[in-house]
């Protein structure tokens, strides 16, 4: 499959498989759930072409990842099938096996997400989902929130420049950088907070309270097969996870 | 047909005292009117009730009268206003919705909240992009733009509403002196070529000299001084406002301090340069713009 091929895919039916590959990994117990998934996941970013950049986010559940080994591995409740008693600490083959079940799940949440988030402009998909009914306001609030975060990234980065223009010292030990912190969160806040009441004056006097259903200026390309698979991965995600809970799936 | 401010006052939601107090004010369709003033005379708020924004869209209480083409604001709800009056604040990063990807959607943002037609909404971004001279800016990423042409941005996805009156507040308060010169420019060629009435309130006397026709300087919440721009800009009592005379008057007040103030020629000199000067919307300061039809009276 050619890597656009992926790409090309409506945002919707994307955002569906992503929807369905977290419902399996979470609600489908025991290893079969994520490993699956995680299979398709592999399979999908390499015929997408984003397998390397999916690195970071995979990455990025490492602190999540070493807690939940942490926590399920040395204190799960019930256990008793202790791998090496270390003074106090007695880790459990039961709470290991949760542990690694549970991340297996986590990344499987984290790189379907990504994969989503690599092949899919923030726009687009919003856009496409507006279409589909999602209102004016839930659209505005995802949307803002998203481009928010680079501007955030260069208002903290303004204010701790001129922090240190007037003597804050904001570099060297963790500590030192932990003060320089505070100093940053009331100008971030309060700036933040004026910035959203002219935002949204602003936003009123672009018509932005109007009654009328918004135009959507892109129809992005869709086709029955699309509608067809996201129904079906849609309802197999829900049935798949009431057979895991009714106890009809034995699976490993 | 007027942008009508008749005796009106105003104080925010839960304070006890009027910011504005019984402001008289009319912007008819093709003039621009000036207003100045020294910091917390009320300047904004006169923004914020000639829009229509202040009760409707923020609260508080408005005695008196504030009407558009003879509509009361009061009962206007804030689409409403916007489609009949502008408004531009002075920060053009707020201005945008932050939800778009290019200055052209970013521009259809309010004609698609009115539901228009993806026909109209193109045809009214096309139209604003011509008008304004920013066709270029198109396709660019409006987070990535330089002061002057977001501000130039946010104005036009305020004219895509095609408003009769355009009410701006220090629009060009953020800006460095290309882009004062781009958006007045911009500014005083809309006036002169739709008719648009336009209220600015505006700290730099040079750009209300070189685009006003009337001038009103406020003092906590009055109306001190009010009148044809040259006239207003030239009295001396401006300064005792708050407010920095225009260079060619400060000039007049130095010469005739100097003993040359009864010198016609140098005068005539002082005057001649004005007109020559600061150009704005392709004709000389002081000189009346052509009026066309209005936007959407």
């Amino acid at each position: 499959m050619p890597h656009g091929t992926y790409h090309a895919l409506n945002p919707t039916t994307k955002l569906v498989i992503a929807f369905a590959e977290a419902l399996v990994a979470f609600g489908v117990r025991g290893w079969t759930g994520p490993l699956a998934v995680l299979v398709v996941l592999a399979l999908t970013a390499l015929a997408a072409g984003v397998a390397r950049r999916m690195v970071p986010f995979a990455l990025a559940t490492i602190p999540l990842v070493i807690s939940i080994l942490l926590v399920n591995t040395l204190l799960y409740p019930g256990a008793h099938d202790v791998i090496v008693r270390l003074g106090p600490l007695a880790p459990t083959w039961s709470g290991l096996t949760a542990a690694l079940q549970a991340t297996l799940r986590v990344i499987a949440f984290a790189l379907s997400a990504a994969i989503l988030g690599l092949t899919t402009p923030t726009d687009d998909l919003l856009s496409d989902l507006e279409r589909r009914g999602l209102g004016r306001r839930g659209t505005f609030v995802i949307g803002s929130a998203i481009r928010m975060v680079p501007r955030m990234g260069e208002r903290a980065g303004e204010i701790t420049d001129s922090q240190r223009a007037r003597g804050m010292d904001t570099q060297g030990s963790v500590i030192r950088r932990v003060r320089g912190v505070i100093p940053l969160a009331g100008p971030m806040i309060f700036g933040a907070l004026t910035e959203v009441e002219e935002q949204t004056m602003a936003l009123e006097a672009r018509a932005f309270s109007a009654p009328a259903r918004r135009t959507v200026l892109r129809v992005l390309p869709d086709s029955g097969a699309q509608r067809l698979v996201r129904w079906v991965l849609f309802l197999g995600a829900i049935a798949a996870v009431a057979a895991e809970i009714a106890g009809l799936l034995h699976l490993p | 047909m007027s942008l009508t401010l008749a005796g009106a006052r105003y104080r925010y939601a839960g304070t006890a005292r009027d910011v504005l107090d019984g402001i008289d004010l009319e912007v008819a369709p093709g003039r621009v009117v000036g207003l100045a003033g020294a910091n917390e005379s009320g300047k904004s708020t006169v923004c914020l009730v000639a829009s229509g924004l202040a009760p409707a869209s923020i609260g508080g209480r408005l005695d008196g009268s504030v009407s558009i083409d003879g509509i009361e604001t009061k009962g206007m709800a804030p689409h409403e206003a916007a489609q009949r009056c502008g408004v531009l604040f002075q920060n053009p990063t707020t201005q945008l919705s932050g939800t778009t990807v290019t200055v052209f959607e970013e521009i259809a943002f309010g004609p698609r909240n009115l539901g228009l037609e993806i026909g109209e909404i193109v045809g009214r971004v096309e139209w604003v992009l011509d008008t304004l001279g920013i066709a270029a800016l198109a396709p660019k990423d409006p987070a990535r733009l330089s002061g002057g042409q977001a501000q130039l941005v946010a104005l036009a996805s305020v004219l895509a509403l095609r408003p009769a009156y355009l009410v701006l507040d220090e629009p060009t308060s953020q800006l460095d002196p290309q882009g004062t010169r781009l958006v007045g420019e911009a500014l005083a060629g809309l006036a002169a070529e739709t008719g648009t009435g336009i209220l600015i309130v505006e700290h730099k006397t040079e750009l209300l000299a070189a685009m006003a026709h009337d001038v009103a300087v406020l003092e906590t919440g009055r109306i001190a001084l009010a009148g044809p721009a040259p006239e207003v800009l030239a009295d001396p009592r401006l300064a005792e406002l708050g407010v920095e005379p225009p260079a060619s008057a400060r000039l007049r007040l130095a010469l005739g301090a100097a003993g040359l103030g009864s010198d016609r020629d140098v005068f005539d000199a002082i005057d001649g340069a004005a007109a020559g000067g600061p150009r704005v919307g392709g004709r000389p300061a002081g000189e009346a713009p052509a009026v066309g039809p209005p936007v959407n009276a």
